[in-house]
């Protein structure tokens, strides 16, 4: 770097760099202050700390992990009172733009460029929803049309209404809390379309969200067309076959003026993939190891960009990790001999990837489809290591088991 | 009543080119368009291609007007700050049969005054273009990229500045010609001209229709297309078309690197009865798909991260084929109204020099003065994403606001949005923004700047959340807000 942009640059040199101040990013600062890390900044493109929680003000936070439900707004101000109380820096509106491998981050706000040194960053980035080209919906292209969360942001943050007579295309959460949330503002949701003949997201919420307000949800239903050419006017819904192929004349027009799309989450590792770190095409996150530390040396990855939790409390969990070991980053050994998992018959992923030292490993799995009693076994050059019944299975609840290696 | 020299109808790139070439002279001129901002139709939705002048047949209007606007691309680009890149392209030859066509569009070429033609073998393609195999191709250097919505934005833009008035949202309801002047009733009110220009684009006989009886009939033919995400940027360096197909007198499904670096695949080509159905469709997804792979095998269709169509203006029905040339003429019944029919491909090449050949047309009627004060203001220099560190640094330091990230995925600030909403044509839609500083076009889809437009359009344009729209009239975003605002 030459002279004349290091004057122009704000450099800082940090123990620790936390990208993206949603609720994997404050815990896992809070526990790296706890497990010695003296410098530690958080760093987040919004204007407010905890990522989505603001957003989120239904309750059901916290359950798991505090033992008390909260809404989302007050599960994130317990842990950014913690960030506080630790005296962890917090540099909001602040966008990073590039990481690369030897730990430097560029990132910038109103007050300039920053250069940003560090000896273990934890990447907690987040996720970002699928758009209408994931699911390839052709028609026209109206306004009316919002991914779930934009439109849970409009209305809890913005006070702003995005429609009055509203379908939900996919179950998952976010859209299933969606529609309990435009009902209680007054508008007519029609029903949920779902091209699986399971629902995607939480049995409980498919209960609380949709069944008490007899909300209908159309399993093996997809939207086939889009019609409106200035506001969404109508969806064709079509039922589909055991391949998930439309079924001719099965098609069915819904009048509507608003469509949220509900289509799952993509972690983002724009970030990650531009440092080269080495990314699981299955999670759509980092490939770690039990420390959560990415293939880049002294980067470790948590939260809903190494892979989508069903819960903040399963995600706060797991990224408390990741703050502890990126805390001890320089004192921890390096194994050459790792062990990579190798997904089996009925297992879509697992994360840690591979282990590269022994002790007691948190394994997070996600079957590929539900089914009941089913048997998860992990074996190493055919020696058992683990074997355990479990009553059912669901792609929607992640299963964790511990494993002693 | 307001009166004007010349009325355009259309903003498009024809419209807006024409616009930008009255405005160097001293006369009153409006142009009306109906959408909500100009490049609302076919002229943002097509493949942003600069044509060669190989396609069309010697002696037409759109060979002359191809090659002659081609020439003019570069010096125009660097004038008004829009992109261009000289890709280059290839023509290819699956088999020796099909090398028979490509010596065809070689002649043709040739004689259209187009230079450095050259056809290759395939391995040598290969070299060059290692995702490709062919047989052979036809290598035509003089073919380039551009963002076709910039350069319209661009020629209105410096139109507008210039004093050219642009009445958006404008619909024209009725014509009639009363002596020697135009009476234009629109839905914003009435006006006077004494020339009329119809470059209404795929409604061009609508307008015609209004004070005669057309003597030409309009054939839409709606072309889709896929984009693909910027991970596949190196898929292809130059773009890669097919021999085209005859019978619908298009060029076929070809595969275009964009300025952005994201890949175009398309169009597809369907004769439709609804000229304004602008609508994607899941055959012609597949088609395009299928008709890509048969260019380059191991493209997936993963990471499409947008679908549109643009409907083309033919004049001849499908059933006779083939190509059919530009009507750019003055009618014979109605003195003084210019009519521009069927600008097709490569409309968006042609469109510099249609706009110098339109302004000859109106000279016969009146001749205008140079302006001594023109105006050339650059419609794009250099994105903050684009600056080098120690720019952007200087950039913060100047406007604060280029320091505020708005778009992740394109890494769009809050100072180029602002720049886009205070254009000077007061086209103020999401997608005004998008088409002029991209915030809202990379993967996630506006996923995250959606809602800091719509701050900002509140803030600092005090927009109405009832009236703020996605695109055109009629296509607001919201319904209002759930609850009184405490400090309305």
């Amino acid at each position: 770097m030459g002279e004349i942009e290091r004057k122009k640059m704000i450099n800082q040199q940090v123990d620790i760099a936390v990208i993206g101040g949603g609720p994997a990013g404050l815990i896992a600062a809070v526990n790296a202050k706890k497990h010695g890390a003296k410098n530690v900044v958080i760093i987040d493109r919004n204007s407010w700390l905890g990522g989505i929680l603001p957003q989120c003000i239904h309750d059901g936070f916290g359950v798991e992990e505090l033992g008390e439900s909260m809404t989302g707004p007050e599960y994130a101000e317990k842990y950014i009172e913690k960030v506080k109380q630790q005296n962890v820096n917090i540099m909001i509106e602040t966008m990073v733009l590039q990481l690369n491998n030897k730990r430097e981050i560029i990132a910038v706000n109103k007050k300039g460029i920053y250069k940003i040194k560090s000896k273990a960053i934890i990447l907690a980035m987040g996720c970002r929803e699928k758009t209408r080209w994931h699911a390839m919906i052709p028609g026209d292209r109206p306004s009316g049309i919002f991914t779930a969360g934009v439109a849970q942001a409009f209305i809890n943050l913005y006070n702003i209404m995005p429609g009055k007579n509203v379908v939900i295309l996919g179950s998952g959460d976010v859209g299933l809390i969606m529609a309990r949330r435009l009902k209680f503002e007054g508008a007519n949701v029609l029903g949920v379309v779902e091209i699986l003949p399971y629902a995607s997201g939480l049995p409980r919420n498919v209960v609380q969200c949709l069944d008490d307000y007899e909300i209908p949800i159309w399993f093996n239903h997809t939207i086939t067309s889009i019609k409106g050419k200035e506001r969404l006017e109508k969806v064709t819904i079509t039922q589909v076959d055991k391949n998930m192929v439309p079924i001719n004349g099965t098609e069915r027009e819904l009048k509507c003026d608003t469509l949220l799309l509900s289509l799952g989450l993509i972690p983002e590792n724009e970030l990650s993939k531009n440092a080269n770190i080495e990314i699981d095409e299955n999670t759509g996150g980092p490939i770690v190891n039990q420390n959560l530390e990415t293939s880049l040396d002294g980067v470790y990855a948590c939260g809903n960009c190494l892979q989508v939790y069903d819960t903040v409390d399963m995600l706060s969990i797991v990224s408390k990790i990741a703050g502890k070991n990126a805390a001890k980053h320089k004192k921890i050994k390096k194994q050459k001999n790792s062990i990579n998992f190798v997904c089996g018959k009925g297992v879509r992923y697992v994360v840690p990837q591979k282990i590269d030292d022994a002790g007691m490993v948190n394994l997070n799995l996600r079957a590929l489809k539900p089914s009941e009693k089913s048997i998860l076994f992990i074996k190493k050059n055919g020696d058992e290591l683990l074997r355990k019944k479990l009553p059912w299975v669901n792609p929607a609840n992640m299963i964790t088991v511990d494993m002693l290696t | 009543m307001k009166n004007f020299h010349v009325a355009i109808i259309g903003g498009g790139v024809i419209g807006s080119s024409i616009a930008w070439e009255l405005s160097k002279y001293k006369a009153n001129i409006i142009v009306f368009e109906k959408g909500s901002d100009v490049a609302s139709e076919t002229s943002k939705a097509n493949s942003g291609v600069i044509h060669s002048g190989i396609n069309s047949p010697n002696g037409s209007l759109k060979a002359r007007f191809c090659v002659e606007g081609n020439k003019t691309f570069q010096s125009i680009s660097n004038n008004l700050g829009f992109p261009v890149k000289w890709v280059g392209k290839y023509v290819i030859a699956k088999n020796q049969d099909e090398v028979k066509e490509l010596h065809r569009l070689k002649k043709v070429g040739k004689k259209n005054e187009v230079t450095g033609l050259v056809i290759i073998d395939g391995d040598v393609v290969n070299k060059r273009e290692p995702n490709l195999t062919c047989f052979q191709a036809l290598w035509v250097p003089t073919a380039g990229i551009t963002l076709p919505y910039e350069m319209t934005i661009a020629f209105a833009e410096n139109a507008a500045i210039n004093d050219i008035n642009f009445s958006l949202e404008t619909k024209v309801l009725n014509l009639k010609k009363k002596n020697d002047t135009f009476q234009i009733k629109t839905n914003k009110g009435s006006y006077q001209s004494n020339v009329l220009i119809n470059a209404a684009g795929i409604n061009c006989r609508n307008i015609v229709s209004m004070l005669e009886e057309p003597d030409f009939n309009v054939y839409p033919c709606r072309g889709e297309y896929l984009v693909l995400d910027k991970k596949y940027y190196n898929l292809v360096n130059a773009m890669i078309y097919p021999i085209p197909p005859k019978k619908l007198g298009v060029l076929g499904v070809h595969i275009t690197p964009t300025i952005e670096g994201n890949i175009l695949l398309g169009p597809s080509a369907e004769f439709i009865d609804d000229s304004s159905d602008k609508k994607t469709t899941k055959n012609m997804m597949h088609k395009i798909l299928k008709e890509a792979k048969e260019i380059i095998p191991n493209l997936t269709g993963k990471d499409i991260i947008n679908a549109y169509s643009g409907i083309r203006c033919k004049l001849v029905p499908p059933e006779a084929g083939g190509l059919s040339d530009y009507k750019i003429e003055e009618s014979k019944q109605t003195p003084g109204l210019i009519n521009l029919a069927g600008i097709e491909s490569p409309g968006l090449t042609a469109a510099p020099a249609i706009a110098k050949y339109v302004t000859k047309m109106i000279f016969k009627h009146s001749e205008f003065k140079k302006k001594k004060n023109f105006k050339t203001k650059k419609f794009r220099i250099k994105r903050f994403s684009e600056m080098p560190r120690i720019k952007q640094s200087k950039m913060i330091k100047k406007d604060n606001n280029f320091g505020r990230i708005i778009c992740r995925c394109e890494h769009i600030t809050e100072a180029e949005v602002i720049k886009a909403l205070s254009n000077p044509l007061g086209a103020k839609t999401i997608s005004s923004v998008k088409y002029r500083c991209r915030a809202g076009m990379g993967r996630c889809q506006g996923g995250f700047c959606t809602q800091h437009i719509i701050r900002i359009m509140k803030e600092q344009f005090n927009i109405d959340i009832k009236d703020m729209k996605l695109k055109s009239p009629g296509s607001n975003l919201f319904y209002g807000r759930n609850r009184e605002e405490e400090n309305d």
